[in-house]
C-alpha cells in the first residue's frame, strides 16, 4: 500500500516516458534491469490484491545505492508479485542469485541428518552459531502491501501456531505494543529485540507502517529459538546459541520449521513456497532457503590476510560484523555466513558453512604459528 | 450526474478565469459542493472495517481524536476520484503517535477532492486544529490587497528580518502525498513556465534539485534558501518525499527577496523575505509576485486550488485558508525571561518559534514570531495582527528596560 499507487489508473494517463523514473544516479539490481521498454510493458498490471509496477521499485528509485554495495532496489507486495512482474524480475534473480535461470528449479532439504559434521568447531574460535530464515503465510499480503487486518491475521495465526509447541521449543509471545519495560530490556539484554527499522531501504517500501502494531517476538524458554512476527517478513525464524555447535543448531532449526509447518497445515494454509523459487518471501535476495547461516568467529590474523576475500569467495562465504548486516567487526570477530540463498538447499549451504568454517579456523591455527596458508587454500566452491 | 469535478478536471484549459482583485472580494469562483463529488473506485477490502480500525491509544493527534470507528467504518470504502484512500490519509497520523505536549494535526489531503469524500473525519479535524472554524457553515475569506496594511515598519534595533510565506497548490493535479512522478513534473513544468514570466525586481532563476551543480547549492544554502529532502517522520510517512529529489526545486528572483520552493510539502511554497523591518514591503511584494503567478498561470488555462469554504487546498489541514505565516525574527532579552511572555503571545494570537523554524530552540533571545491562526481570517488580516503584536512586543521589551511594567494585553478579538 505505498502511496500513489492505488490509483493506477490515474497513471494510466499520462505516456510511459512521463512516469518512467528518473535512474541516471542509481545503482542496484532494478536500476540495472528496468528499460522503458518493460516499463511500458508492466505499468498497466497489478496482482489480484493491487499491488502496482510502482510499489514494487519505489524503494529502489528512492535509494539510489552506493557505488560499492549491490542492494536489490525492489519488493514484493504479495506472493503474485513474482509472477505478474517476473519480466521484471526473473532477469534481477538471475543477476542476485549468481545466474539462477527462470528455468531452474530450487531443491529444499531440511533434513537435518543429511549434515556431515558441524558438531566440533573448535569453541576456542567460534563463540557463537546462528541459522535464520523467512516464512511467509500464504493467502496474506507481505509487509509492504498488507493492511492492518492482513498483519494483526499473520501476527494471530502465527502466535496460535507457536503456543501449540512443546518440549524444549515451548514458549512465549512478547506483543511489542504490550511489552512491559522489564520485558524489553530482558529481550535487548538477550539480543533478540528488533526495533523499528530505520534503514530508508525498508521503510521507503512501506513495510514499517503502522508500527509497532501486529509485531511482536516470540522465543522458547531455553531461548534457543526465536521467532520475530511482522518485521521484514511475516516470520523470521532463528535457531542459535553459544559455541560451535552448528549441527546442534541446525536440528532445532529444521525441528521447529517442520513443527509449525505441521500447525499451520493444520490450520488450513501454508507457506509460500514454488518450485521454482523456493519460500517466497519480501525481498528478491531472500528467496529459494532464505537461509543464512552463521557463526562469529575469531579470526584476528586470517582477516587480516592478504587472501581472506578470496578464501571467502571460493568457499561462498560472506563476512559481517558482530552486529549483522551493515557493520563493522570488531576486534578480530567476525560474522561468517553463506553468502548464497537460492539455487542451493538448506542442508548444502549449511555444509558449506560448516566445512569453510573449519577451515577459516586451521588456517587462523596455522597463521598464529607464523605457518603458512598456500597449501590450504580451498578450489571454487 | 456530470460532477464539478469530472468538468473541471477534463477542461482544465477552458476553466474560466478566476480574476482575484485586491478589493478582497471574489468575481468568481469554483464551489465545492459536496454532494458533486462522486468517489472513486472501491478500496480493496479483505477484512471488514473493525478488523482494520488503527490502535490509536497511545496517540496524541486531531485525527486521532476524531477517528472514530463509525467514521472510519463509513469512510474506509471510499476513494476519491483519484483514488485516494481513507488508509493513506491517515498514515502519517497512524505512524506518529505524536507527543504529549505537542498536538500534530496526523493527516494530509491527497488531492482537493480529499477534503470532500472524507469532510467527516477533515471537517472536525478543521474545526479543532483552526480554534473553532466550521467548514460546514463558514466561509473564509481571502484579501491580498496589502496597500490596507498599516504600521508595517518594525524597529530594526529589534527585529532582524520580515518574512511572509504560504502555499498554493495546481489545480487538476494530485498533492504530494499521492502525485505520480508525471505529475509532480507537470506542477514543475507549470509553474516554472509562469516564473519565466516575471519581470522587473520579480524576475529570477529556477534551480532543479536533480540539476543543480554544487557551486549553486551552496550558495542556496549560505543564502538559507536550500530545502533538503525532509527527514521528519511526519512528513515521510505521507509518502510526500517519494522518488527525492525528481521535479523538486527552488526559484528565487535576482534580488533574493521572492522565493518559491516547488514539490516539497505543497506543489508550491511562496516566500518573501528581506532584512530589516520593513514588513510593509515584505508583504507588497507577497501579494504583487503571487498575483502575477496566479495571472501567468491563468494564462495557460491553469489555476490554484481555492474554494470558499476552505480557502486556498494545501497538503496539510493546518494550511488550509490563507496557508499564511508572517513572521519576524526579533530579539526579545528581557520580555523573553518574563513569565507572562507566553500568555502575551497567546493573548496576541502570536506563535514563537527558534530560528531554524518549528521545531527548533531560540539562539540567545532571538525568537521567531509569527501568526498562530491561518484559517477564517485574510492575510491582509493575519498579517495586521502580526504588525500589531509584534509592535505590542517591542514595546513591552522598551517598557522592561527602562524598568517599568508591561500589561498583558486583553484576548484577541477577531
Amino acid at each position: 500500500m505505498p502511496f500513489g499507487n492505488t490509483h493506477n489508473v490515474l497513471k494510466l494517463k499520462y505516456a510511459s516516458s512521463e512516469e518512467y523514473p528518473d535512474l541516471s544516479q542509481h545503482n542496484n539490481h532494478m536500476a540495472k534491469i528496468l528499460t522503458p521498454a518493460i516499463y511500458e510493458r508492466l505499468r498497466s498490471k497489478q496482482t489480484p490484491s493491487g499491488f502496482t509496477l510502482d510499489d514494487v521499485i519505489q524503494t529502489g528509485i528512492d535509494n539510489p545505492g552506493h557505488p560499492f554495495i549491490m542492494t536489490v532496489g525492489c519488493v514484493a507486495g504479495d506472493e503474485e508479485t513474482y509472477e505478474v512482474f517476473k519480466e521484471l524480475l526473473d532477469p534481477i534473480i538471475e543477476d542476485r542469485h549468481g545466474g539462477y535461470k527462470p528455468t531452474d528449479k530450487h531443491k529444499t532439504d531440511l533434513n537435518a541428518d543429511n549434515l556431515k559434521g558441524g558438531d566440533d568447531l573448535d569453541p576456542n574460535y567460534v563463540i557463537s552459531s546462528r541459522v535464520r530464515t523467512g516464512r511467509s503465510i500464504r493467502g496474506f499480503c507481505l509487509p509492504p502491501h498488507c493492511s492492518r487486518g492482513e498483519r494483526r491475521g499473520v501476527e494471530k495465526m502465527s502466535v496460535e501456531a507457536l503456543d501449540s509447541l512443546s518440549g524444549d521449543l515451548k514458549g512465549k509471545y512478547y506483543a511489542l505494543k504490550n511489552m512491559t519495560d522489564a520485558e524489553q530490556q530482558q529481550l535487548i539484554d538477550d539480543h533478540f529485540l528488533f526495533d523499528k527499522p530505520v534503514s530508508p531501504l525498508l521503510l521507503a517500501s512501506g513495510m514499517a507502517r503502522d508500527w509497532p502494531d501486529g509485531r511482536g517476538i516470540w522465543h522458547n524458554d531455553t531461548k534457543t529459538f526465536l521467532v520475530w512476527v511482522n518485521e521484514e517478513d511475516h516470520l523470521r525464524v532463528i535457531s542459535m546459541q553459544k559455541g560451535g555447535n552448528m549441527k546442534e543448531v541446525f536440528n532445532r532449526f529444521c525441528t521447529g520449521l517442520t513443527k509449525i509447518e505441521t500447525l499451520f497445515k493444520d490450520k488450513g494454509t501454508s507457506f509460500m513456497w514454488n518450485e521454482h523459487l523456493g519460500y517466497v518471501l519480501t525481498c528478491p535476495s531472500n528467496l529459494g532457503t532464505g537461509l543464512r547461516a552463521g557463526v562469529h568467529v575469531k579470526i584476528p590474523n586470517m582477516s587480516k590476510h592478504a587472501k581472506f576475500e578470496e578464501v571467502l569467495k571460493r568457499l561462498r562465504l560472506q563476512k559481517r560484523g558482530t552486529g549483522g548486516v551493515d557493520t563493522a567487526a570488531v576486534g578480530g570477530t567476525f560474522d561468517i555466513s553463506n553468502a548464497d540463498r537460492l539455487g542451493f538447499s538448506e542442508v548444502e549451504l549449511v555444509q558449506m558453512v560448516v566445512d569453510g568454517v573449519k577451515l577459516l579456523v586451521e588456517m587462523e591455527k596455522k597463521l598464529e604459528k607464523g605457518q603458512s596458508i598456500d597449501d590450504l587454500m580451498p578450489a571454487q566452491k | 450526474m456530470a460532477n464539478n469535478f469530472a468538468r473541471m478536471l477534463s477542461s482544465k484549459r477552458n476553466v474560466r478565469i478566476l480574476s482575484l482583485i485586491g478589493a478582497g472580494s471574489l468575481t468568481a469562483g469554483f464551489l465545492l459542493n459536496r454532494e458533486h463529488v462522486t468517489a472513486g473506485a472501491q478500496a480493496r477490502r479483505v477484512y471488514p472495517a473493525s478488523a482494520e480500525y488503527p490502535d490509536l491509544r497511545k496517540h496524541n493527534n486531531c485525527m486521532a481524536s476524531h477517528l472514530t470507528p463509525a467514521i472510519y467504518a463509513k469512510l474506509v470504502d471510499k476513494t476519491t476520484p483519484n483514488g485516494y484512500s481513507l488508509d493513506q490519509a491517515i498514515q502519517t497520523g497512524v505512524d506518529n503517535p505524536g507527543h504529549p505536549f505537542i498536538k500534530t494535526v496526523g493527516m494530509v489531503a491527497g488531492d482537493e477532492e480529499s477534503y470532500e469524500v472524507f469532510a467527516d473525519l477533515l471537517d472536525p479535524v478543521i474545526k479543532e486544529r483552526h480554534n473553532g472554524y466550521d467548514p460546514q457553515i463558514m466561509t473564509h475569506p481571502t484579501d491580498l490587497d496589502s496597500s490596507k496594511l498599516t504600521s508595517g515598519n518594525f524597529d530594526e534595533r529589534y527585529v532582524l528580518s520580515s518574512r511572509v510565506r504560504t502555499g498554493r497548490s495546481i489545480r487538476g493535479l494530485s498533492l504530494p502525498p499521492a502525485c505520480t512522478r508525471a505529475e509532480r513534473r507537470e506542477v514543475e513544468r507549470v509553474v516554472v513556465d509562469a516564473l519565466a514570466g516575471l519581470k522587473g525586481d520579480l524576475a529570477g532563476t529556477y534551480y532543479s534539485l536533480t540539476h543543480m551543480t554544487d557551486q549553486e547549492q551552496q550558495q542556496l544554502i549560505d543564502d538559507h534558501f536550500l530545502f533538503d529532502k525532509p527527514v521528519s517522520p511526519l512528513l515521510t510517512c505521507s509518502g510526500m518525499a517519494r522518488d527525492w529529489p525528481d521535479a523538486r526545486g527552488i526559484w528565487h528572483n535576482n534580488t533574493k527577496t521572492f522565493l518559491i520552493w516547488i514539490n516539497e510539502e505543497d506543489h508550491t511554497r511562496v516566500i518573501s523575505m528581506e532584512k530589516g523591518g520593513n514588513m510593509k514591503r515584505v508583504f507588497d511584494r507577497f501579494c504583487t509576485g503571487l498575483k502575477e503567478v496566479e495571472r501567468l498561470i491563468q494564462e495557460k488555462g491553469w489555476e490554484f486550488m481555492w474554494n470558499e469554504r476552505l480557502g486556498y487546498i494545501l497538503t496539510c489541514p493546518s494550511n488550509l485558508g490563507t496557508g499564511l505565516r508572517a513572521g519576524v525574527h526579533v530579539n526579545l532579552p528581557k520580555l523573553s525571561k518574563d513569565p507572562r511572555f507566553a500568555k502575551i503571545l497567546d493573548n496576541l494570537r502570536l506563535q514563537k518559534r527558534g530560528t531554524g523554524g518549528v521545531d527548533t530552540a531560540a539562539v540567545g533571545s532571538t525568537f521567531d514570531i509569527s501568526n498562530l491562526d491561518r484559517l477564517g481570517q485574510s492575510e491582509v488580516q493575519l498579517v495586521q495582527t502580526v504588525v500589531d503584536g509584534v509592535n505590542y512586543l517591542i514595546d513591552c521589551e522598551k517598557k522592561l528596560e527602562k524598568g517599568q511594567d508591561i500589561k498583558i494585553p486583553p484576548p484577541f478579538k477577531k
